[in-house]
């Protein structure tokens, strides 16, 4: 006998109550409490309407209104995996970590599944992730199964490695939260390719990232979403960067129905700095925000952000970018660039840049603009013999061209330039 | 052979060509000259294709096909080209790609082979050598952070690689210097002969001692009032286009 799929927040509520005893990591009492605190915050908060100021503009009632189920456990049947872009490579299906399709060996640092260590994540899983404002953060807690733990030691460059998310469970919508714990010590790097891609189906994909960078350690984070047309994609990212570390992240946005990608950086000692690029592209009745939070709290840190939407049919796309300078957080060098091109008169776009500057001594610049395809541009090309949908396509990367400078790596560039590709593949010529 | 008949236009629902009337046989080479706002741009929009330039009447035929009924990429296939009088900037399009897709979609449409990126290198180079350009122009955003110069060089390269049939250029002389002036004309009479013509529209007659063209005419409110013989732009510049009016 089944049971009718409750909806909503009580729906989360309901599978936490369910599996709580048989979630990993039940038996761990610091979690259990984590998870009860999880549950409380969703009980009391719920799915955020468009009356809490940060879901303003994206509804998030889609999600709400759907019942998610558990995914499936085993897969059977063989899975096509797209080729690997990176010899160290792991792979979650339906949000679960699968050694059998990853390839994790004789690596210098250590890649593994959360569900498998998380006795040893006590004091960590969390710390970045506060519950309170963050109801996407908060339901991860609650119900997370799986996720990956990368743990890269100081002055070690570990190269590239691949995160690899897809969704298969052909049946109900379902749901999976995974959690990722990385850290890299003193001076270490890495250059992390994630990809998030799925099938049909309508599912949630609700993955947390907690990210700790030592000193002058520098993570490289490209992003490929690329999930199927009917999920749900909303991420957080939590990260705190240290004294002359570096985050760069350039994210893609080019899959699912609804996708919200977030992340909170703080800039926590001199002379750290964070990139946060991304190139959202959306069509049809698709929604797509991207969301970020950087606090500058210590002197001398430098971040640069360029969002870049692009909207085709009846889309929505969102951006919300705060940037925090606090008091002691003088010589701070922000800049902020948010841009979205219409592709058509029924795409709409919100802005909301937020500069809040408590530091006498920054310099802070912000931009937004709003507009169409150039006609003139267009004509150009066309004079020239450029058929009207190539010249179009020619515009529209030259549009997104600000957001991929700065990505110097070669197989980040490749993956996210075939990100954008497929998305104007399947949606450019229409639009 | 360009034949032009009768061609009427409107610009934002305003009437800009009165009724041009002009042929410009196959190998030749014909200029227009005529005052600010005579309608000479227009008319190089209204015969590439850019909208909102539509024509209201006549017709307009490149070898007998009927230019106005074309898309504009299908024009630019058709062996027509138009060397812009302010040329556009693409920021974020590099100079290459843009030359080199320029020049496939010409070769695709003519059912040519594409160029390879080093294969298209090679031409590009020696086209830019003849033109005294500088190959690091290449690596720029198309026409981003050219002098005036430079983004009219830019669009002479563009007809030497894209080899067209009929190339109207419109002011290409202004805003050249001396040099420069020559090294375009050399650019265009490198192209003369029994497959290529030109309209070249111009205010000055010193472009015109560079490539002399075989025939002038004169535009003036929206219509050609006069015709001639290379000598009509000498009589231009000595008396201005007062005594046309007058006369016309
Ligand atoms: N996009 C436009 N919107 C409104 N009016 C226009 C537009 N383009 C041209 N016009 C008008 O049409 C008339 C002819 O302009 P055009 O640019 O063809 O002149 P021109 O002969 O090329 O002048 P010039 O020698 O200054 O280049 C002018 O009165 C101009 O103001
Ligand atoms: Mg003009």
């Amino acid at each position: 006998m089944t049971a009718a799929v409750q909806t909503g927040a009580a729906g989360f509520l309901a599978r936490y109550q369910g599996l709580k005893d048989h979630l990993p990591g039940a038996r761990l009492a610091w979690l259990a409490a984590l998870r009860a605190d999880a549950a409380a915050h969703v009980a009391a908060r719920g799915f955020p309407t468009r009356r809490v100021e940060a879901w303003k503009y994206t509804d998030l009632s889609p999600v709400a209104q759907a019942g998610f189920a558990e995914p499936l456990t085993a897969v059977a049947g063989a899975l096509t995996l797209p080729k690997p872009r990176a010899a160290a490579r792991a792979v979650f299906v339906d949000g679960r970590f699968r050694a059998d399709l990853s390839a994790l060996n004789g690596l210098a640092y250590r890649v593994a599944s959360v569900a498998q260590h998380l006795p040893e994540l006590e004091g960590r899983l969390g710390a970045l992730a506060p519950l309170a404002e963050h109801p996407m953060t908060a339901l991860n807690t609650l119900i997370f199964e799986d996720g990956l733990v990368v743990d890269v030691p100081a002055g070690v460059d570990a190269g590239h490695l691949e995160l690899l998310s897809i969704a298969v469970d052909p049946g109900r919508p379902f749901a999976f939260h995974p959690r990722h714990i990385i850290r890299l010590g003193a001076g270490a790097k890495l250059t992390l390719l994630e990809t998030a891609m799925g099938s049909g189906a309508q599912y949630l994909h609700n993955p947390v990232f907690e990210i700790d960078l030592a000193e002058g350690a520098v993570l490289t984070h490209g992003r490929a979403q690329q999930e199927g047309e009917a999920a749900f994609h909303l991420s957080m990212i939590h990260a705190r960067i240290a004294a002359e570390a570096r985050y760069d992240t350039m994210a893609v946005s080019a899959g699912a129905r609804l996708t919200r990608m977030e992340i909170h950086a703080a800039l926590t000692g001199p002379k750290a700095s964070c990139h946060m690029n991304s190139a959202q592209l959306a069509a049809g009745r698709a929604l797509v925000d991207t969301t970020t939070a950087l606090d500058h709290a210590a002197p001398d840190c430098a971040s640069r952000q360029t969002c870049k939407t692009v909207l085709a049919g009846q889309s929505r796309g969102v951006f919300q970018g705060k940037i925090l300078v606090r008091r002691e957080a003088q010589k701070t060098d922000g800049y902020q660039m948010n841009q979205a091109l219409l592709l058509s008169e029924e795409a709409e776009m919100d802005s909301k840049p937020q500069l809040e500057i408590y530091a006498d001594d920054v310099k802070c610049s912000h931009g937004a603009t709003i507009g169409a395809l150039d006609a003139d541009s267009l004509f150009y090309l066309r004079s020239r013999g450029v058929p009207v949908d190539q010249a179009r396509s020619m515009l529209v990367q030259a549009f997104l061209h600000e957001a991929f400078e700065g990505l110097e790596d070669d197989m980040l560039r490749e993956a996210l330039t075939e990100a954008v590709d497929g998305w104007w593949g399947r949606h450019g010529a229409a639009s | 052979m360009l034949e032009i008949k009768g061609l009427t236009a409107e610009v934002d629902g305003k009437p800009i060509l009165k009724g041009i009337d002009l042929v410009v046989p196959q190998g030749e080479v014909h200029a227009i000259m005529g005052p600010n706002g005579s309608g000479k741009s227009t008319l190089s929009y209204v015969l590439s294709g850019r909208d909102g330039y539509e024509a209201t009447g006549g017709e307009a035929l490149f070898h007998g096909q009927d230019l106005l009924a074309m898309e504009p990429e299908e024009r630019a296939a058709a062996g027509v080209f138009l060397a812009f009088q302010y040329p556009v900037e693409l920021p974020g399009v590099g100079n290459a790609t843009f030359l080199r897709t320029a020049l496939n979609a010409i070769r695709r449409a003519k059912g040519e082979s594409e160029l390879d990126a080093m294969q298209f290198l090679k031409l590009a180079r020696e086209r830019m050598k003849a033109l005294s350009m500088n190959d690091e122009m290449l690596k720029r955003g198309v026409n981003v952070g050219f002098s005036g110069g430079e983004k009219k060089r830019n669009e002479i390269l563009q007809m030497a690689l894209l080899q067209p049939k009929l190339a109207i250029l419109d002011e290409t002389d202004s805003g050249l210097d001396i040099d420069a002036l020559k090294i375009v004309a050399d650019g265009v009479n490198a192209m003369r002969g029994p497959n290529f013509s030109a309209l070249v529209i111009t205010h000055y007659q010193r472009l015109l001692d560079y490539i002399v063209p075989d025939r002038v005419h004169v535009l003036m409110g929206g219509r050609i009032v006069r015709s001639g013989g290379p000598d009509l732009a000498k009589e231009l510049e000595a008396q201005g286009y007062g005594a046309i009016q007058a006369a016309a």
